[in-house]
């Protein structure tokens, strides 16, 4: 029963956790580089959900002073996370232009194919 | 007065510098701008350093929002040695990097690329001097997504490859870094680190705590290749440009050390990590087998660029094992190794740098009779060999002697045996590429080959002085290393 009610009431972490593994899941297993930076961006994403979600206050409102509003969601996190996401952006940028590359020197995106031609080398 | 201002300054020049390396015309503009950007944040850095020493720790308010709120920047003896290791040794190797990157890379592409080292620049220091947990992961990864950059402009079409697969890893490293942030941040509700070091000692041995740790240190020892999590370092030293490798091999691993001293000894304390989780052992044990284990491998290279690549992730290892000692002569022997390890690696890469120069390659064949055909880059790559493995009146011997010192004030004296037995591995080697340049005739059909131009052979000799210099007169690294340390470990005996 702690079980089912440690999951009602934090299923927001657990969502975190089901998304940053599958996202760790795939970059780790899949040697497609395009799905690798999916993985890499849902990896990142859970962060961003995790932070996000323990700045929300049990009862609070969004955080602007209205009259009879006592307590607010803690703003600070909100804006931590949107200087993350455009780190994330930038991550997911730089990592696909390096695949447009790795595409127009290797002719394939896939780690084990590039891996054989590169024994060559 | 500018002179407290010094502070934001640091990390202003170079940030600034970055973007306006774009408009500049393709020729030495760019190279010449990145280069007095380089040099004014190496004097910043010293006089900072100067001042530190003398005055004590100097804060600076970024905006004028008060410490705990506003991002603070604090310079302490710890940062302060830092800086000025991380400027000093990016100058010297920008005046290397005009004629090797121009080589390598070709006009069209310089003036991007002095752009990216700028940001790769102006991030390390970032993280350096900043004392906001948030931040330093901002600059870190501001640092990170140029350093792929610098990678993926390698000649070999596998730099692309190193370089994506540092991106996946530096990635997670740096994910790693903001979850563990994220979890202090929401037990404290403060990212400061002086205010955390004093939040987080109220929650003893919470599990929330124990997280954030776990997550702090395995990102920070990914950033600084601690062994076994090294894996991205080799093929992006091997496949980076000359100039780069030189100078990612002294400063990005060296600043990924620092973050790891920061979070290990600052926030969460010396009594919390080595009396309540001990994480010295640990430390300690990985960085034996990563000694060994790295040295081995590098013993049975080919490329002269990856050989070194392996040995500097050996190299982390004496480092950390320093470290792991958490007695004033151990921190103080890894930092000094710091200073000694960023001087040895800028030397050795940039002969190196001069052998790609001159021959285009950095296999082991082609160093075959460059002992007598380049003979000022031989003995410059001899000398930093040597202060590697650290004979007496090099930088390296000081960087063994004081980690022996500290081992031996333990009592851990078989390992400080395996230390000098792992100084064996080092002559191995390195004499695999002193070998045939001495003792083999340059192949037949070799075109003639003239030394280095005087450029090159100035920055690496700059270098090699300093190997020598730091080795006898060694008031200013280990006088630094040991204020530093005496600051981290203030009232902790373990």
């Amino acid at each position: 029963m702690d079980f089912v009610d440690g999951f009602a009431t934090h299923y927001n972490y657990w969502i975190v956790i089901i998304l940053m593994m599958t996202g760790f899941y795939l970059v780790i297993a899949r040697p497609n580089m395009v799905k690798q930076l999916v993985g890499l961006s849902l990896f990142q994403g859970s962060m961003f959900i995790l932070y996000i979600s323990f700045a929300y206050v049990t009862g609070g409102s969004a955080p602007i002073i209205v009259e009879g509003e006592q307590s607010y969601a803690n703003p600070l996190p909100h804006v931590l996370i949107l200087t993350a996401i455009v780190v994330g952006i930038s991550t997911t940028a730089v990592g696909l232009a390096l695949v447009v590359r790795i595409h127009q020197a290797f002719g394939t995106i896939e780690e084990d194919e590039i891996h054989d031609l590169t024994r060559e080398d | 007065m500018i002179s407290e201002h010094l502070p934001v300054l640091q990390v202003v020049v170079p940030l600034i510098a970055a973007p306006i390396c774009i408009l500049l015309r393709r020729d030495d503009t760019a190279w010449g701008l990145a280069t007095l950007a380089t040099w004014i944040s190496f004097i910043i850095a010293g006089s900072m350093f100067v001042e530190v020493q003398s005055a004590g720790a100097l804060s600076y308010a970024l905006g004028s929002w008060p410490a705990p709120w506003g991002i603070q920047y604090l310079v302490d003896p710890l940062n302060a040695f830092v800086l000025l290791v991380v400027s000093g040794v990016s100058a010297v190797v920008m005046l290397f990097a005009r004629d090797s990157i121009l080589d390598e890379l070709g006009r069209e592409r310089e003036n991007l690329f002095y752009c990216a080292y700028l940001l790769v620049f102006a991030g390390l220091l970032g993280v350096t001097i900043t004392h906001d947990a948030f931040n330093l992961f901002v600059f870190l990864e501001i640092s990170s997504l140029a350093t792929y950059v610098l990678i993926a402009a390698g000649r070999d079409r596998r730099a692309l490859v190193a370089s994506f697969q540092y991106l996946i890893i530096g990635t997670i490293g740096a994910t790693f870094i903001v979850l563990g942030v994220g979890f202090l941040y929401a037990m404290t509700g403060t990212l400061n680190m002086a205010d955390l070091a004093d939040r987080v000692r109220a929650y003893d041995t919470n599990p929330a705590i124990i997280v954030a740790y776990a997550f702090l240190v395995i990102g920070a020892t990914i950033k600084l290749a601690l062994f076994p999590l090294h894996l991205w370092l080799p093929n992006a030293y091997t496949f980076a440009p000359s100039m780069v490798s030189a100078f990612l091999a002294a400063t990005a691993t060296k600043v990924g050390f620092y973050v790891l001293m920061r979070f290990v000894f600052t926030v969460f304390g010396p009594e919390f990590s080595f009396d309540t989780l001990s994480v010295g052992l640990p430390l300690a044990i990985l960085a034996i087998v990563g000694i060994f284990a790295t040295s081995i491998v590098a013993i049975f290279q080919n490329d002269v660029k990856r050989m070194l690549a392996y040995s500097s992730v050996a190299q982390i290892g004496y480092m950390v094992l320093g470290m792991s000692l958490a007695t004033t002569t151990g921190v103080a022997a890894g930092l000094i190794h710091l200073f000694n390890h960023s001087l040895i690696k800028a030397a050795l890469f940039c002969s190196v740098g001069c052998i790609v120069y001159r021959l285009g390659s950095s296999h082991i064949n082609s160093f075959a009779g460059a002992g007598r055909r380049m003979p000022w880059t031989m003995a410059a790559f001899c000398a930093g060999g040597v202060s590697l493995i650290g004979l007496p009146m090099t930088a390296g011997f000081i960087s063994k002697w004081y980690i022996i010192l500290a081992l031996l004030e333990r009592g851990w004296w078989p390992i400080a045996v395996l230390l000098v037995v792992s100084s064996i591995l080092a002559v191995i080697y390195i004499w695999r590429a002193v070998e045939p340049a001495y003792f083999r005739e340059p192949p037949a059909d070799a075109g003639p080959v003239s030394e280095a131009p005087l450029v090159l052979l100035t920055a690496t000799w700059i270098l090699v002085f300093a190997n020598i210099w730091f080795g006898i007169e060694t008031s200013l690294n280990v006088g630094g290393a040991f204020a530093a340390a005496e600051s981290l470990l203030s009232g902790y005996a373990p």
